[in-house]
């Protein structure tokens, strides 16, 4: 397996935000995932796709922790998609679960049914 | 006014308290260097005298005493005619005895006086110099024991093997405690012709320098008698017959005697009445019974004689009475059934004594002082379903992003080893976690340093160990990271790696030196242990 530096593209649309992964979540995507999130916008919902994410590592884990930190600080739903199976056992045994909704495999949602509860 | 004669006379009490009917031990107590140039004084303790002095309000004069006493008359025909009993708290400690004033005149009311008064204060002093003196005795006594039990304990030593053999596809462990009092245990390992190998474990009843001593001439016959004797029955029979002549009638000893072939696994064993040898195989244990008298009771004993054979993968366990005779604060036993569990797990030699320690420690208790010895030797042998087999070994330089090429390497092993694509997953995690942790916390991403990863594989389980060389730490207790401290800011998000590696695997291991630390990642093959 080698290294691919993770992508985050955020797209917005009424609805919400959506932002696409594609690569590792490990320490080397802070920035990338920093520089995304920064274009949330105001009230924007959320959604996280992990479809293209083949790697994700405890570092990674910590920074997925700090998106969920902030996104929660600003009282914005986070939602989920796109997890392999493996990655889905590890949200719930990390419970990140617990505080965003994780969506089942399948077609990528967009933002606007996704990021809504 | 100068006294005759002054004497003590000691009271000794009998040591047990309401023992009113032994006999209370009452004789002169003389300064050695006097002893011979007076005449001593027995006082029996039912004497009427001995209540009539320690209830005497102060001197006696004997001449006016009427009393049907043995010890009166005594102190008569020894010319005392008075005598200052030494009473403190109640208790009569000794006497002044006086014969008649060289005057010849009586002692005078002035003179009684004195001699009360000196007695009131010499009565204390003694007391205190009994004390001082009978708890001399009792250290001396102590150290005495000690200095015995000492000896005991090297005599033993001395005789328990210095190393254990080296045998071709077999682990062995031995382990012997002695108890505070020091038993009569022992074990030996006898290289015998053609690369077999003599097993003694036995037990001489009794305790401290004889049993020490009986137990060092056992091992002694039994090595010369094993050097010349192939069958362990006979040479059983042989120790029986020189033990018999030689040791006290109430002693003897109980010996397992067995010869192994480690090529084969076939031991022949003999038994004089010792603790049954348990086999583990597969998973099932059963007892090697041999029947035989303990040696040195009887001359003419037989030894019956049987043959096992020790399977690859399988071991066997030789013990003391020590181990399944412990019992527990609620004066439970250990029991053998405890010990066959054990080996029923399949635990191999050196572990499997930890294992059994282990479990008698909890058992009786950390504070529970050690009954009798404790003898285990323990031989497992190679090979078999439990056997790790080496798959794959290589090392990754410390530098970051190298715990991909481990988790792919690993992984790719794991999937040829038939790990199922579930458990495969999590094996890459943790490998992938374990070779982060070595490079950062044991090599601090020095890139000289290696991370050495090797892969094995039983049966039943792939082994993944990852070596660093941050010298030997404990692994700390992984708990549930507190994911709301966390998110709430309170915490570093990060601290996820070993709370990862412990929840992705089936076992986590951890071992090291002063130089290397080991982390041993253990995953259940498809269709063996519990899945998540």
């Amino acid at each position: 397996m080698s290294q691919t530096t993770l992508e985050a593209t955020t797209t917005r649309t009424d609805a919400g935000a959506t932002i696409a992964l594609s690569g590792d979540i490990d320490g080397s995507a802070r920035q990338a995932l920093d520089a995304a999130y920064a274009e949330v916008g105001d009230g924007d919902a959320v959604l996280l796709d992990f479809s293209r994410v083949q790697y994700i590592n405890s570092t990674g884990i910590a920074l997925i922790v700090g998106v969920l930190a902030r996104a929660r600080a600003q009282s914005r739903p986070v939602t989920a998609c796109g997890l392999s199976e493996h990655y889905r056992e590890i949200f719930e045994i990390t419970r990140l679960s617990d505080f965003m909704t994780i969506l089942a495999d399948g077609p990528v949602p967009s933002a606007d049914n996704g990021g809504r509860q | 006014m100068v006294p005759h004669t002054l004497r003590r006379v000691m009271f000794r009490r009998p040591r047990a308290a309401g023992a009113a009917a032994a006999p209370i031990e009452t004789r002169a107590a003389l300064p050695s260097e006097e002893k011979g140039a007076e005449p001593g004084l027995e006082i029996s303790p039912n004497d009427p005298i001995v209540p009539y002095f320690q209830s005497a309000p102060g001197a006696v004069e004997l001449r006016s005493l009427e009393l049907h006493s043995p010890a009166l008359e005594q102190m008569r025909a020894q010319g005392i005619t008075m005598v200052v009993p030494l009473v403190t708290q109640g208790e009569l400690i000794g006497l002044l005895n006086l014969g008649p004033r060289l005057s010849d005149q009586e002692y005078s009311p002035d003179d009684r006086r004195l001699l009360e008064s000196l007695a009131a204060q010499v009565a204390p002093a003694v007391k205190v110099g009994q004390l001082v003196r009978e708890q001399e005795a009792e250290v001396r006594a102590r150290e005495r024991i000690e200095q015995e039990l000492e000896v005991a304990r090297l005599i033993q030593q001395n005789f328990l093997p210095k190393e254990l053999p080296e045998l071709d596809g077999w682990r062995v462990a031995a382990y012997y405690r002695p108890a505070r009092t020091v038993g009569g245990d022992f074990y030996d390992f006898i290289e015998l012709p053609e690369g077999r190998i003599g097993l003694v474990v036995g037990d001489v009843t009794d305790k401290g320098v004889p049993a020490a001593m009986v137990m060092a001439a056992t091992r002694s016959v039994l090595r010369a008698a094993a050097q010349r004797l192939l069958e362990p029955g006979t040479v059983l029979e042989r120790i029986n017959e020189t033990l018999c002549s030689e040791i006290p009638p109430n002693m003897f000893v109980t010996c397992l005697y067995g010869v192994l072939d480690p090529g084969t696994g076939r031991l022949r064993y003999a038994n004089a009445g010792h603790n049954l040898p348990i086999v583990e195989s597969g998973g099932e244990v059963s007892e090697l019974r041999a029947t035989g008298m303990p040696l040195g009771l009887l001359p003419g004993m037989s030894y019956e004689e049987k043959e096992a054979v020790i399977a690859p993968g399988s071991s066997v366990l030789l013990y003391s009475d020590g181990l399944t005779e412990a019992h527990d604060p609620g004066r439970e036993m250990f029991g053998t059934p405890r010990v066959r569990q054990l080996l029923a797990h399949g635990a191999v030699a050196d572990e499997l004594i930890s294992d059994l320690l282990a479990d008698l420690d909890r058992f009786t208790g950390a504070e529970a002082e050690q009954e009798d010895d404790i003898t285990l030797v323990a031989l497992a042998r190679a090979g078999g379903a439990q056997e790790l087999r080496p798959v794959l070994s290589f090392s990754v330089a410390s530098a970051e992003g190298n715990e991909r090429e481990a988790m792919r390497r690993v992984g790719d092993a794991a999937a040829a080893a038939g790990v199922d694509a579930t458990r495969l997953e999590r094996l890459k995690t943790a490998v992938a976690e374990a070779t982060m942790n070595a490079m950062e916390h044991g090599n601090r991403y020095d890139p000289e340093l290696p991370v050495e990863i090797a892969v094995a594989r039983s049966d039943t389980v792939l082994s993944v160990r990852i070596t660093d060389r941050g010298g030997a730490r404990d692994i700390p207790q992984a708990e549930a990271p507190d994911i709301e401290a966390k998110l709430a800011g309170e915490q570093s998000p990060r601290g996820w790696g070993l709370y990862l590696i412990e929840n992705m695997v089936d076992e986590v291991r951890a071992d090291g030196d002063g130089d290397r630390h080991t982390l041993e990642l253990i995953t259940h093959l498809k269709g063996h242990g519990e899945g998540r």
